[in-house]
């Protein structure tokens, strides 16, 4: 039995079925989803790595700003320090010079005290060895005498 | 037909009409078994297909196969005939598909349910001859439509001698010539050999059986040998759908980029 004729008529329409119905019409669509899928899993990489970069971006912004006011911080602690230091000294000074001037004064009074207490002295024991000088030996002593061999004593 | 103790490896080829159709061009046309089986490996198709049509963004087990194969498809064009081929992936994938669902269809146990009998579509010469020829037609057409004469310089290899070319040429054109021929027979003989084969060894062990005693022994051994070439054969369903499909494109870059 000659089958050829059957078996390319059915053939060709079954063919032609897949061809068309199948191959150019689903195939594409199903390449398409998985381009698409394709597409959208690199783009969303792409957006994961555009916003890292972005937190990298604001955690460097931050420590660079937090560094700046740390040293700006340090800064006007020193200047602070700085100035105190200057306020003290000033004051430490004043307060010595006025402590040396009373010390120097109170010092002269005290020689000026001790000379006159001194002079006073010699006048009392001139007077004494005068007096002892007559009372002993009637010997008259003259003041002056007496004042010389007081301080010749001294 | 298997008459009584006869059994007819050659039987299962045979195409038979299931209801008579008309006359095309003085063909008889009829409603065959091979029509019918080639239809369910249309429908067959067709649903796997469907299962991939979902289109989901997360794609289920189906999805994923149906899109593995069109990606395999897609591999085979963009590596054989590259960046010019993707007009041609409709036929390389439609000829695939084809042949690995007849091929697979056709090994399926469908036999041990009484009153169907199965059939291999790609197991017919005329059915492996005309999807070489329309490949064969495709390369030819696509050849002399881009390349004009300068087609026939795809039978004169770089650096031939002048004097070598008429020789060369002549060995060149009848390999070309070849071609569609050793596509269809390829395809054909394996899928033909397989199922004798495992026609042959299933009918030994029906004869072992009658001849009891000893040859039980033969019965088993042939058993075993059928499950191994159906594994075998499964296996030359898939290889041989894609060498078809392969050297299709392989056939088609030559026309398309010529060298």
């Amino acid at each position: 039995m000659e089958v050829y004729g059957s078996q390319f008529f059915w053939l060709l329409i079954v063919i032609g079925i897949i061809y068309f119905g199948i191959a150019k019409n689903m195939v594409p669509k199903i390449s398409k989803t998985v381009d698409d899928r394709q597409k959208r899993i690199s783009d969303d990489l792409a957006a994961a790595q555009a916003a890292q970069d972005k937190a990298e971006q604001i955690e460097a912004n931050y420590r660079v700003s937090i560094n700046d006011a740390r040293a700006a911080a340090v800064g006007k602690v020193s200047e602070a320090k700085a100035k105190v230091a200057k306020k003290n000294e000033a004051a430490i000074k004043r307060a010595d010079t006025a402590i040396t001037k009373k010390a120097n004064e109170a010092d002269a009074a005290l020689k000026a005290a001790q000379s006159s207490a001194l002079k006073e002295i010699e006048a009392v024991a001139a007077d004494a060895a005068q007096a002892i000088v007559k009372t002993v030996s009637g010997a008259k002593v003259t003041a002056t005498d007496a004042k010389k061999a007081v301080k010749a004593a001294f | 037909m298997a008459t009584e103790g006869k059994i007819d490896p050659m039987h299962q080829f045979e195409v038979q009409p299931i209801f008579d159709g008309f006359t095309l061009f003085g063909q008889q046309i009829d409603f065959t078994n091979s029509a019918l089986w080639m239809f369910a490996v249309l429908v067959l198709l067709y649903v796997f297909m469907m299962g991939g049509m979902k289109r989901e963004l997360v794609p289920g087990r189906w999805q994923v196969m149906v899109e593995g194969v069109v990606g395999f498809i897609d591999n085979i064009i963009a590596n054989s005939i590259g960046p010019n081929g993707k007009k041609y992936t409709p036929w390389v994938f439609t000829l695939f598909m084809f042949i690995l669902f007849s091929n697979l269809l056709g090994m399926m146990p469908f036999g041990i349910i009484p009153g169907i009998h199965p059939f291999t579509v790609t197991s017919q010469f005329t059915v492996t001859g005309l999807l070489a020829a329309i490949s064969f037609s495709i390369v030819l057409i696509v050849g002399f439509w881009k390349h004009g004469f300068k087609f026939f310089s795809l039978f004169i290899p770089h650096g031939t001698p002048v004097w070598m070319m008429p020789l060369i040429f002549s060995v060149e054109l009848l390999s070309f010539l070849v071609r569609p021929f050793s596509l269809a027979l390829r395809l054909f003989v394996a899928m033909i050999a397989g199922h004798i084969l495992i026609k042959v060894f299933a009918s030994f062990v029906v004869q072992a059986i009658d001849a009891g005693g000893a040859s039980w022994g033969i019965a088993l051994l042939s058993i075993l040998f059928i499950a191994f070439v159906s594994a075998l054969e499964l296996l030359v369903c898939a290889i041989q759908a894609y060498v078809f499909a392969l050297l299709t494109s392989l056939y088609i870059s030559d026309a398309e980029n010529l060298h």
